[in-house]
């Protein structure tokens, strides 16, 4: 009797444990410094997280699948510098003119490019059988040679459009506000509720929980398995572009370096959000607290004056700490 | 130095308990020096946690152990081992990338210092396998090895230790007859030698064969200890179940229906190039359950997966009612009526990170799709509808998969694709680690179920199920279809079919 309680906070705890040390870290940096508990600071930090957020719920899908994708902050870099690339205008030589897309086109085309990144990553890893680490390593690279060579290395500055071109708006996805709320944050939300729903209540959804658990079993049950393989890392590029649209608005410029090693990050975000590496495990409420949890924690550090050298250290800690917590969640439920 | 047919190892009111679950309540258990001791119960009486106690992987939360007279407390498996006391698994647990002689001396390698003595160990494995008359070289990855081939060399594995006392939990799952009597010839000789075996298995009449005693447990309490001469299967039966029962007997002859299921000549290439299934045809009609007999390898289940989609045929068609289903996917398969439980629940049936409803509802998902999304009312009805059907003991549909034994487990299987109302349904060994109350459970629903139009066909390696509901019986062997029979024949006639040695 009087041992229940007690098995009950601890099992509490362990459940809730994200939600538990974002909480931890916005009281203890805002008892550290008076600058880091207000709203501005909420809102410049949450416009951080948003773009690791979406990478993360795109990496969400593949991981829940049983899947890595080490390719999104490539594709981040590449979508970005394709947005700037047509923002800058589209020459086509045999009519001798330029074309200034607008915004919205942009906005569809770099989509279509992530998922197109997302759809050789997928037939890489469901059709031709090769290993995700190694599709998408492979892809990490080709995406960022890609965008390097198209920018020779050099940054697009001019994505502010202009009135007589008709494409002006492009930085409203990174600086406007609704309601007070930054866009990026908007779309963050977005994308969140959206592929909530998908997993929890979409027959697709259903079907990778399945496929992720036991793909042999999924299979045998009737289970499209490799369409929903190819799926999710099309859908995890797709959220990838979204990021580097919203980053390079952000910035006003796209460079061809944009995301390096943001895929580790937004692996990181999936795993301290409780998500089980081998698949079948995790969700989007998990993997949203992640991503939150590393950018307050990060964006306390530096508030209190910690060295960025220090940040790393503790970043490490901290997605060390939550795969060790994963394991002992998993293995009790196993037990 | 201690007689034969004294207890050495002895379990006192041995208590264990899961949480709110008590699986062992009480239970006295002794092993005796040179004897067979067989340990009868269905799963989730509680024979392999007993098992595991007296290994040393986990501790009892009551009661003693007492080893040769003296209490003693094992901190491990590798404690227990070292004490004399060693353990087949039920489980196979092999490293299939490592080749056979690693896998013998995996954890414990000959040698000095850093340094492995290769060449004794692939000598000492030599030896091994020709006691156990098995033609397997020791660099042979495990991987590569038939089922039954992996189940010996598990078996050479805790020989390989000089073992006091040897559990074999389920030794014989995955072996053939002839194979079966290798291996009682072997713990024939361990015994003479002094060894004190501990055995469990579901093939009841085998268990008889060897053991010297017998201890029945039901519910996690021991019901009844006999030496094996005054017993008999019925007996066993009875104490295991409470209660006098059959498997069930073939379902009163009604008429067939149109045909369901045609196979007409299918071949299936393996990728070494050998026929797993050489020109096989059948026909399946509406309402008829067929069984397929065959020794391990006999391409049982090469045949249904193949005609299930899961394997592609080399040759032939697969009709289901007079439709050719060679280019459909399985999910298309499904759709057309055809579904198949498959052999290992484990790796093929069940998705370990759902729950009991998510698993039974997985294969007909579309079905209670409302646009876009599920709707789950619809999905709690089709849940509710599945665990009565087939039966299912759960504490829910929220339950996890892994709460359930392995009857329940195989039930959720069979449900979740009757889920998806078939009309031909291909079972791959449904009988494969189950205990006798659910074996019966699960051929009483095939014939409820075949009366009501559905055509079954159904693979086994045991005789007796053959006999017990199939209308026909199909022998396979070597890939080939090799004789029919209808309900009335002898055991021994489909025995000799199949190429198995009958003994007597």
């Amino acid at each position: 009797m009087s041992g229940a309680p007690r098995i009950d906070l601890g099992h509490l705890l362990l459940e809730g444990r994200a939600f538990f040390a974002l909480v931890a870290i916005i009281i203890v940096f805002s008892t550290l410094s008076p600058f880091y508990f207000s709203v501005d600071n909420f809102l410049i930090m949450s416009s951080q997280v948003a773009i690791f957020g979406i990478l993360a719920i795109g990496m969400l899908l593949v991981i829940l699948n049983g899947g890595i994708d080490l390719s999104v902050g490539s594709t981040l870099g590449l979508a970005g510098v394709f947005a700037g690339f047509l923002m800058e205008g589209v020459t086509v030589e045999a009519a001798g003119v330029v074309l200034y897309p607008p915004v919205w086109v942009v906005v569809v085309l770099t989509c279509l490019l992530g998922a197109f990144v997302g759809l050789v990553n997928g037939v890489l890893i469901a059709v031709f059988k090769v290993p995700a680490f190694v599709a998408t390593l492979g892809v990490l690279y080709v995406a960022r040679g890609v965008a390097l060579l198209m920018t020779n290395g050099l940054t697009y500055n001019n994505l502010a459009g202009s009135a007589e071109l008709g494409n002006q708006g492009f930085r409203w996805l990174g600086f406007n506000r609704l309601f007070g709320v930054p866009i990026g944050v908007l779309v963050l939300i977005a994308i969140a509720l959206s592929i909530g729903l998908v997993l929890a209540r979409s027959a697709f959804g259903r079907w990778l929980y399945a496929s992720g658990g036991n793909e042999r079993a999924a299979e045998l049950s009737g289970v499209p398995v490799k369409r929903v393989q190819v799926s999710v890392y099309v859908l995890s590029g797709v959220c990838a572009a979204i990021a580097g649209l919203i980053l390079s608005s952000q910035l006003t410029s796209a460079g061809p370096t944009a995301g390096t090693t943001y895929e580790l990050t937004a692996i990181a975000a999936v795993v301290i959000g409780g998500a089980a590496l081998t698949g079948g495990r995790g969700n989007v409420r998990g993997t949203l607290l992640g991503a939150f949890v590393i950018g307050f924690l990060s964006n306390g550090l530096v508030i209190i004056g910690v060295s960025s050298y220090w940040q790393t250290v503790f970043t490490g800690a901290v997605i060390v700490l939550a795969v060790l917590l994963n394991s002992l969640q998993y293995r009790a439920r196993s037990g | 130095m201690s007689a034969a047919g004294e207890v050495v190892l002895e379990a006192r009111d041995i208590a264990k308990s899961y949480g709110s679950i008590q699986a062992l309540r009480g239970v006295n258990f002794a092993v005796r020096r040179g004897r067979v001791t067989t340990l009868f119960g269905e799963n989730g009486a509680g024979k392999s946690t007993l098992m595991k106690i007296l290994s040393g992987v986990i501790g009892p939360s009551a009661g003693q152990i007492l080893l040769d007279g003296e209490p003693v407390r094992f901190a491990s498996s590798t404690d227990a081992r070292a004490q004399g006391i060693s353990i087949i698994h039920q489980e196979l647990s092999l490293a299939p990338n490592l080749n056979v002689r690693d896998n013998l001396f995996m954890g414990r390698e000959l040698g000095r210092a850093a340094w492995v003595d290769f060449a004794e160990q692939s000598r000492l494995t030599r030896q091994l396998m020709l006691e156990l008359e098995e033609d397997i070289d020791p660099l042979t990855p495990v991987e590569q090895l038939r089922l039954g081939q992996q189940q010996i060399v598990e078996i050479a594995r805790a020989l390989s230790v000089d073992s006091r006392i040897l559990i074999m939990d389920e030794p014989t799952s995955a072996l053939s007859a002839a194979e079966v009597e290798v291996l009682f010839t072997l713990i024939r000789g361990l015994t003479a030698r002094g060894v004190a075996i501990v055995y469990i298995s579901h093939h009841l009449e085998e268990a008889l064969q060897i053991t010297d005693h017998a201890v029945v447990l039901r519910d996690g309490a021991m019901t009844a200890r006999a030496d094996a001469a005054e017993i008999d299967l019925e007996w066993i039966v009875h104490h295991m179940v409470g209660e006098n029962f059959d498997l069930g007997s073939p379902p009163l002859a009604h008429a067939f229906g149109p045909p369901r299921l045609s196979l007409q000549r299918l071949r299936v290439i393996g990728t070494g190039g050998q026929h797993l299934v050489d020109d096989v045809s059948l026909e399946v009609r509406a309402g008829e359950i067929v069984c397929l007999y065959g020794l391990m390898g006999a391409g049982r289940t090469e045949l249904l997966e193949a005609v299930a989609g899961r394997v592609p045929i080399a040759g032939g068609q697969v009709l289901i009612e007079g439709r050719d289903v060679q280019r459909l996917s399985i999910a298309e398969r499904i759709d057309a009526g055809l579904s198949l439980v498959p052999e290992d629940r484990q790796r093929d049936g069940l998705v370990q990170t759902m729950s009991v409803g998510r698993n039974l509802s997985l294969a007909s998902i579309v079905s209670f799709a409302r646009g876009a999304l599920l709707s789950r009312s619809r999905e709690r009805a089709l849940v509710d509808v599945a665990i009565e059907r087939v039966h299912i003991k759960t504490d829910g549909a929220e339950a996890p998969i892994g709460s359930l034994s392995g009857g329940n487990q195989q039930k959720v299987v069979i449900g979740k694709m009757l889920g998806t109302e078939p009309r031909v349904l291909l079972l791959d060994e449904p009988s494969r680690g189950i205990d006798v109350g659910a074996k019966a459970e699960v051929f009483k629903l095939l014939a409820e179920r075949a009366a009501a139009g559905l055509a079954v066909v159904f693979s086994t390696s045991e005789v007796s199920e053959c006999l017990s509901i199939a209308h026909r019986i199909i022998v396979m062997r070597r890939g080939k279809r090799v004789a029919e029979f209808d309900s009335t024949v002898s055991k021994e006639r489909i025995m000799a079919a199949s190429g198995e040695a009958v003994a007597a």
